[in-house]
């Protein structure tokens, strides 16, 4: 054992020592074996082992763990059910996971008030459920939302594909309870509207587990639309696609969800989940109406005149609620369905104003030449959203470099393109350095003054979201050579 | 007026400690607490600077009245969906930071809600750049919805970028007769139903309700609701936009946020209500402050005296007071942005 390592198990035992003493054996994990699960979150392509894993069960505990990391100087990673993409719950070496799993309670169903009251451990699809019998639903649903948690969600401002209409996490959060790292409750937002003082709740969410501890989230409850119908068109050039969306949303239509798949993505979908794509189409758009029948019938006969004037080859509206389900399970499972076509694939999720689509589409195209590696394209075209399914093999040396690299282009032409690195995922680990490009010196200084203002000790998932400036002139070094990284098989973090 | 005027102006007050008083058609003047500070006047620096419809987004400077930038807007059959009041020639960098939202932020949302962008002046005098032009950015903290309601504390929101949405291709107003225990149960019992109501308000004995959407939808809506179809429903909705209604015109205004299902308030004044029930507004006889903030926070929501002379606005306060906790965040974050608490020192709250 060298000098080092001697020191981290000091530490570890110390650390270890302390949680026992405020959280009873079954909520601390800290044999390898047990922490193994906790090493990362759904971009696996980065890992790290913790030193414990805390599964509180009551805030009393919550507020123990985070006074006794803050006492002993312990970073500190939340962690709802893992499904994060850009390794916003991957531990710190010297820290603890702080999972809220336990906290998956449903506390309150208000239909009168349409809210839920629930803990952060809570599945996203869960509420709905709860919410169902009164007619009501909660209305962000990312493609996760099986599995994810109502707390993940509120740490990345989560989107899905029905944002364009009903908003994102942030649209959809009433009220939160947060625990700081020195264990000060507060309860920001409410069931009333235009709470008093700054606008928290807009800072809090999305804000990536680095600046609280959330306890508690009330949510917003809307009706369920009686009906939803989609239309399927098929268009022979992607450009031509991203026209036709534009003239939907000129005609004054804000449809429900619209969708957009390349090709190499319907064709991997297709065989997967037999949506019934039109193989043949450099490009197909999936576009939702939802209201009343009224409403709806009008809607899809608007969006109808509009996709065959922008010329569509092919149109297909649903005919009945199995054959929308059918229509959307192909987007919905494009991730999985690449999945099965590649051993590993690198999902990126940068946005761009949309008329800037086909631009991006044919950098893609260059830099998987450049690159030697395929990529699929899903889109949530109405918001700009685009998620790049870059194809790679982790088992062949020098791969993943590549991917990370060619993700970095993308997310960098992104912002160049007058988008944003991230539309829905975060920053996480993954995105970090892009953070670089995206922001100027005083900007990041800006956002490491206002982590100080809830986390003076920088203990709450240090690391994460906001890179330090050290970091990024490091960065800028490295791209001075740039187009080629140094050392490409190198992993770096 | 150009951006290094402004920018000179906020280094140069950062650098001699000058307070700043940061104003645009000061139509809000009467809103918040104190108004202190050297006059930094932003009306110069206006027009719109991008506007791209099929991206639903406007980037506008300050100093752009509401009313230009939605005339142009509606050129295009769009709108600023949150409807904040244009009183006297109110400017869009004011309409985002006093956070005042309309009649349709019932259906449509908060002014907050549609701010994807800001270009800030720090209290240093640094540019800032935050969110952009795209709907969805989770890039760094959300800073430039964190703005909207933050009444010029934290900088000068020099630009700003809103989405904006498509004009309804529908509109009817209905007018009901009925008293406030009524309306606050009918409009309850309509918000659980997908129905396409953009906005309500009640005053002495009479609900209005908008529908707005789909022809089809406002007619059906229409049928399934009853009421008289109000005859001129779009000035009427403008008045109350405007706050041009009789239910406004008293002093002391009270503006209460409530949960919209809480009953009825034990309080005498109520003069108005809307956003289905979860604004109320009371008059010169609701009584002493203490008494107000105690129904309102009783009721699960929080009292802002709106309007009232400025003895009475530094005697109890403008907004309801933070408990310790968060008033030493709010501290914290006025720091962050504003150092020397040289921006509209006092406007939000006493303290900061």
């Amino acid at each position: 054992m060298n000098e080092f390592d001697k020191i981290d198990a000091a530490v570890r035992a110390e650390v270890l020592a302390a949680l026992r003493l405020v959280l009873p054996a079954h909520c601390l994990l800290s044999d390898a074996e047990e922490l193994r699960p906790y090493e990362c979150d759904g971009l696996t392509a980065y890992r790290e082992m913790p030193l414990a894993v805390c599964l509180p069960e009551h805030e009393r505990q919550v507020i123990d763990v985070l006074r006794t990391c803050h006492r002993l100087g312990t970073p500190v990673v939340a962690r709802g059910a893992g499904t994060g993409l850009s390794g916003g719950a991957m531990p710190h070496a010297q820290g603890v996971v702080l999972s809220l799993a336990r906290f998956n309670r449903i506390l309150r169903v208000d239909p009168q008030a349409r809210l839920a009251v629930v803990q952060p451990g809570v599945r996203n699809l869960a509420v709905s459920e709860a919410a169902a019998p009164h007619g009501l639903y909660y209305a962000p649903d990312p493609s996760s939302q099986i599995a994810c948690t109502l707390g993940g969600n509120v740490a990345e401002n989560s989107g899905g594909v029905h944002c364009l209409k009903y908003g994102l996490t942030v649209h959809n959060i009433l009220r939160l309870r947060i625990i700081s790292i020195e264990g000060e409750i507060f309860e920001i937002g409410g069931a009333a509207p235009d709470a008093p003082g700054y606008d928290l709740l807009a800072l809090f969410i999305g804000s990536e587990g680095l600046l609280g501890i959330v306890t508690e989230v009330t949510v917003k409850l809307v009706p369920k639309p009686e009906l939803a119908q989609v239309v399927m068109a098929s268009f022979g050039d992607v450009a031509q696609a991203g026209d036709a969306v534009a003239a939907i949303i000129a005609a004054g239509i804000i449809p429900a969800g619209l969708e957009m798949m390349d090709k190499a993505a319907t064709a991997a979908v297709e065989p997967f989940v037999k949506a019934g794509y039109d193989l043949n189409a450099e490009a197909i758009l999936l576009c939702e109406s939802d209201g009343t029948p009224e409403e709806v019938a009008e809607e899809i006969a608007r969006v109808t005149a509009v996709l065959t004037a922008a010329g569509a080859q092919e149109l297909r509206v649903s005919q009945s609620e199995a054959e929308r389900l059918r229509f959307w399970a192909g987007r919905k499972a494009a991730f999985p369905a690449v999945g099965r076509i590649t051993p590993d694939y690198y999902c990126m999720d940068g946005t761009i104003p949309r008329k800037r689509l086909a631009e991006m589409l044919a950098a893609i195209v260059q830099m998987e030449r450049k690159y030697g590696l395929r990529c699929a394209n899903v889109f949530h075209a109405g918001d700009g959203n685009l998620h790049p399914l870059i194809m790679y093999d982790a088992s062949l040396p020098g791969d993943w470099a590549r991917a990370e690299a060619f993700g970095a282009e993308i997310l960098e032409l992104s912002v160049a393109l007058g988008g944003s690195i991230t539309g829905e995922h975060g920053v996480g680990i993954e995105k970090i350095n892009q953070m670089c490009v995206q922001y100027t010196t005083p900007e990041l200084q800006a956002f490491h003054r206002l982590k100080e203002a809830f986390d003076p000790p920088g203990l709450l998932n240090p690391g994460k979201a906001v890179p330090s400036l050290h970091r990024c002139a490091e960065y800028g070094r490295m791209h001075v050579h740039a187009g080629e990284i140094k050392f490409p098989d190198l992993e770096r973090f | 007026m150009q951006r290094d005027d402004l920018v000179g102006a906020v280094q140069a007050a950062y650098e001699a400690r000058t307070p700043l008083r940061l104003r645009g058609a000061g139509s809000k003047d009467f809103y918040g607490g104190v108004l202190a500070g050297e006059v930094l006047d932003l009306a110069a620096y206006c027009g719109v600077v991008a506007y791209e419809p099929t991206e639903l987004y406007v980037t506008a400077r300050c100093g752009t009245p509401l009313r230009e930038l939605e005339a142009v807007l509606a050129e295009r059959g769009q709108m600023l969906a949150c409807e904040p009041p244009r009183f006297a020639g109110a400017t869009v960098g004011g309409a985002v930071a006093a956070g005042l939202s309309g009649p349709r932020r019932q259906q449509a949302g908060a002014v907050r809600d549609f701010v994807l962008g800001v270009q800030l002046i720090d209290g240093t005098g640094q540019w800032l750049n935050f969110g952009g032009q795209v709907m969805k950015n989770v890039a760094g903290y959300d800073v430039s919805r964190f703005m909207a309601g933050s009444l010029g504390t934290l900088g000068v929101i020099a630009e700003v970028t809103l989405k904006v949405l498509p004009l309804a291709v529908a509109e009817t107003t209905l007018v009901f007769a009925c008293d406030a225990s009524a309306a606050i149960q009918r409009l309850n019992q309509w918000g659980r139903q997908a129905l396409p109501i953009s906005a309500s308000f009640w005053q002495a004995g009479q609900l209005h309700v908008r529908l707005s959407g789909a022809a089809a939808a406002v007619l059906a809506a229409r049928r399934q609701l009853g009421g008289e179809v109000a005859v001129d429903g779009e000035n009427w909705w403008i008045s109350v936009r405007e706050q041009t209604q009789p239910a406004f015109a008293g002093t002391p205004l009270w503006r209460l946020a409530l949960p919209s299902t809480a009953p009825d308030l034990p309080l005498a004044g109520l003069q108005a209500m809307e956003w289905g029930g979860g604004l109320r507004w009371y008059g010169p006889d609701a009584g002493e402050a203490v008494a107000i903030r105690a129904a309102a926070t009783a009721a699960g929501g929080h009292a802002v005296l709106y309007r009232a002379a400025e003895s009475q606005r530094c005697r109890d306060g403008v907004f309801a007071p933070l408990n310790p906790a968060l008033l030493a965040l709010h501290r914290r974050l006025k720091k962050v942005f504003d150092p020397r608490g040289i921006l509209n020192p006092g406007r939000l709250y006493a303290e900061f």
